[in-house]
């Protein structure tokens, strides 16, 4: 039954989908790991581990703030808790978040499903877009936003050998595997999916595959981009923001989360304080989503794939002129 | 100093208050409700090291009231863990003997407290942790009255009783008083011990201050049979030992004590001149 190649994740399996068949290869590896489900298991991705792990899968019942606080003091044990929600109810126990996981220091990971508009038909209240920002504001806290089936894949591995709080985001969407197979995932590290001197875009989790295609269409334009995909979003990597600002004086962020404090905020504050650039955060406009498709969701609030690339040629059109 | 022959909770108490005076605030009258429990548990009832604070198989006492931290650090000190010198280092800067516990800064406090119920939560999640693991060893938490308003205690006390948690502990420190006023005139409790037997726990009443009740009551709430968790609801006296504290609530704190505050609380403690001394001296 263990690791099946049905178990790994693939390309057109939602992240989280491939987050949940990630853990059940780590856990022969991993005695320690137990996952930790607030009756959301279908949503989150765990009922691979549920069923093949039974006695490490602990149900918390639809009761957020108690599951926190319960995997600190399991961690407390010894034990590696994976915590397991739609992100938005991990906004619910922030303040167990913040005490009992980060304030404490104890070695918790929380995952979140159900980020940004890609959630789709359950609507606004359900598509966390503030996640990010709010973890990323927390001390201790760690937060990475994987971008494909192949990276979450290697990010789960690693948080659960990093010993602190880490949260992860998943996604709720099928994903087309945008990521070669010969891809790292590294802490804190930016990569490089393309090289150009005209301009950089810097992306995270869904919105990775669609800027690797705007790259694409620009190039067709005669406008060479660099593209970062920047699935750590703190400690982010000040490094490759400024060498790649450095090499094309044009920084452009995409991400599915309020342009308020999540990664274009990130950027921000590294290019004004170290390496002031012009830069465009594309991202949802500080306003809640609502039901849709993911796909219609996307065009609508400005972040697939057209609008991505139309914002940054009128962008680019004005900056030439300015 | 020398421990006079007094009994050893009124010294504890005297830790307290002289404590919380050199702080310049705090909370005294939960601190001074919970002393017996909480001496008993470090003293005489748990296995429980000091010096072997990350052993896993140790018993835990989480202070879940975390604005009641004092009594642990007075026990400690009684204890001789900790100096008097240092206990009057509370909640001053650089100090590990933070306003409320911080397991960081001083991991023998086991839990970071400061947001109510949450070191209630973390104790069920130490009993898991121990029951998955095959550890035989207990968890006592004490929950404050006014505690048990936060809805995350009876989500931890539907998901204790769920699990079967024998070797967790709940003890209530019920004074029947919290910040501004008496539990009854903010939002009633009872009937406590109903809300408790419904919930499936052992639920065992006593006398808070009563050296014996106490005794007995946690070999029989610990009994290793035990497939439910247990709640000792212990009936205090909010301020107990000072007489112009007791059963009054604005004693809750956070309070200043002034000077003569703390004399005539150390007075009422049954500290000696000499005593009252060392403990006022900076």
């Amino acid at each position: 039954m263990l690791r099946s190649p049905d178990l790994v994740g693939k390309s057109q399996d939602s992240l989280r989908e491939a987050f949940g068949k990630s853990l059940i290869l780590l856990a022969e590896d991993y005695p320690s790991l137990v996952v930790l489900d607030a009756d959301v298991a279908g949503g989150t991705g765990v009922h691979h581990f549920r069923k093949n792990f039974p006695d490490r899968f602990i149900q918390c019942g639809i009761a957020e703030q108690n599951m926190i606080s319960v995997a600190a003091g399991m961690a407390e044990t010894g034990l590696i808790p994976i915590v397991t929600t739609f992100a938005v109810f991990l906004l619910r126990a922030y303040e167990q978040v913040r005490l009992s996981v980060a304030y404490s220091q104890m070695n918790v990971k929380l995952v979140g499903s159900h980020c940004g508009l890609d959630v789709g038909p359950d609507g606004g209240s359900a598509q966390c877009l503030e996640d990010i920002a709010a973890f990323r504001a927390i001390p201790n806290m760690s937060v990475i936003v994987p971008a494909s089936p192949i990276e979450i894949n290697q990010a789960t591995r690693f948080i659960i050998e990093h010993k602190g709080p880490i949260y992860m985001r998943s996604g709720r969407s099928p994903l087309e595997e945008c990521l070669d197979n010969s891809y790292k995932f590294e802490f804190g590290k930016g990569k490089y999916l393309s090289r150009g001197s005209d301009l950089t875009i810097i992306s995270c989790g869904v919105c990775t595959g669609r800027s690797i295609q705007v790259v694409k269409d620009l190039k067709e334009l005669d406008i060479n981009v660099e593209l970062i995909n920047m699935s750590t979003i703190k400690p982010i990597d000040q490094k490759i923001i400024i060498e790649s600002a450095k090499r094309t004086s044009k920084v452009v962020t995409v991400e599915d989360h309020s342009i308020i404090g999540g990664l274009g905020s990130a950027v921000a504050e590294v290019l004004s304080e170290y390496h002031p650039t012009p830069l465009k955060r594309i991202g949802v406009k500080d306003t809640f989503g609502e039901s849709g498709e993911p796909d219609e969701l996307a065009c609508k609030y400005g972040i697939d794939q057209v609008s991505i690339k139309n914002t940054i040629i009128n962008w680019l059109k004005n900056e030439t002129k300015g | 100093m020398t421990k006079s022959v007094k009994s050893n909770v009124n010294y504890i108490r005297s830790l307290i208050v002289s404590s919380i005076y050199h702080a310049g605030s705090g909370h005294p009258g939960g601190c001074l409700s919970c002393v017996d429990i909480v001496d008993y548990l470090y003293r005489y009832h748990m296995s429980y090291s000091f010096l072997d604070c990350d052993n896993v198989s140790r018993d835990r006492f989480i202070m879940s009231k975390g604005h009641c931290v004092p009594t642990i650090y007075a026990v400690f000190c009684d204890m001789e863990y900790i100096s008097l010198s240092e206990l009057k280092t509370l909640r001053k800067i650089n100090s590990r003997l933070q306003g409320h516990s911080h397991r960081v800064a001083f991991p023998q406090v086991e839990v970071s407290t400061g947001s109510l119920a949450q070191g209630f939560s973390f104790a069920i999640g130490e009993s898991l942790g121990l029951k998955l693991q095959g550890y035989s060893n207990n968890v006592y938490a004490m929950i404050g009255d006014g505690e048990l308003q936060e809805g995350q205690i009876w989500e931890g006390a539907m998901f204790a009783a769920h699990h079967n948690l024998g070797n967790l502990c709940t003890i209530v420190d019920y004074n029947k008083m919290q910040s501004d006023d008496l539990n009854e005139n903010i939002i009633k409790l009872e009937p406590l011990q109903n809300k408790w037997e419904s919930f499936g726990w052992n639920v065992f009443n006593i006398d808070g201050h009563n050296p014996n009740q106490i005794r007995e009551v946690f070999s029989a709430a610990m009994s290793k049979e035990n497939q439910k968790p247990s709640v000792v609801i212990a009936h205090t006296i909010k301020g107990k030992g000072v007489s112009y504290m007791e059963s009054i609530p604005s004693w809750h704190g956070s309070v200043k004590l002034t000077e003569e505050d703390c004399r005539k609380a150390l007075k009422d403690l049954e500290c000696t001149d000499n005593e009252i001394e060392v403990l006022m001296s900076a």
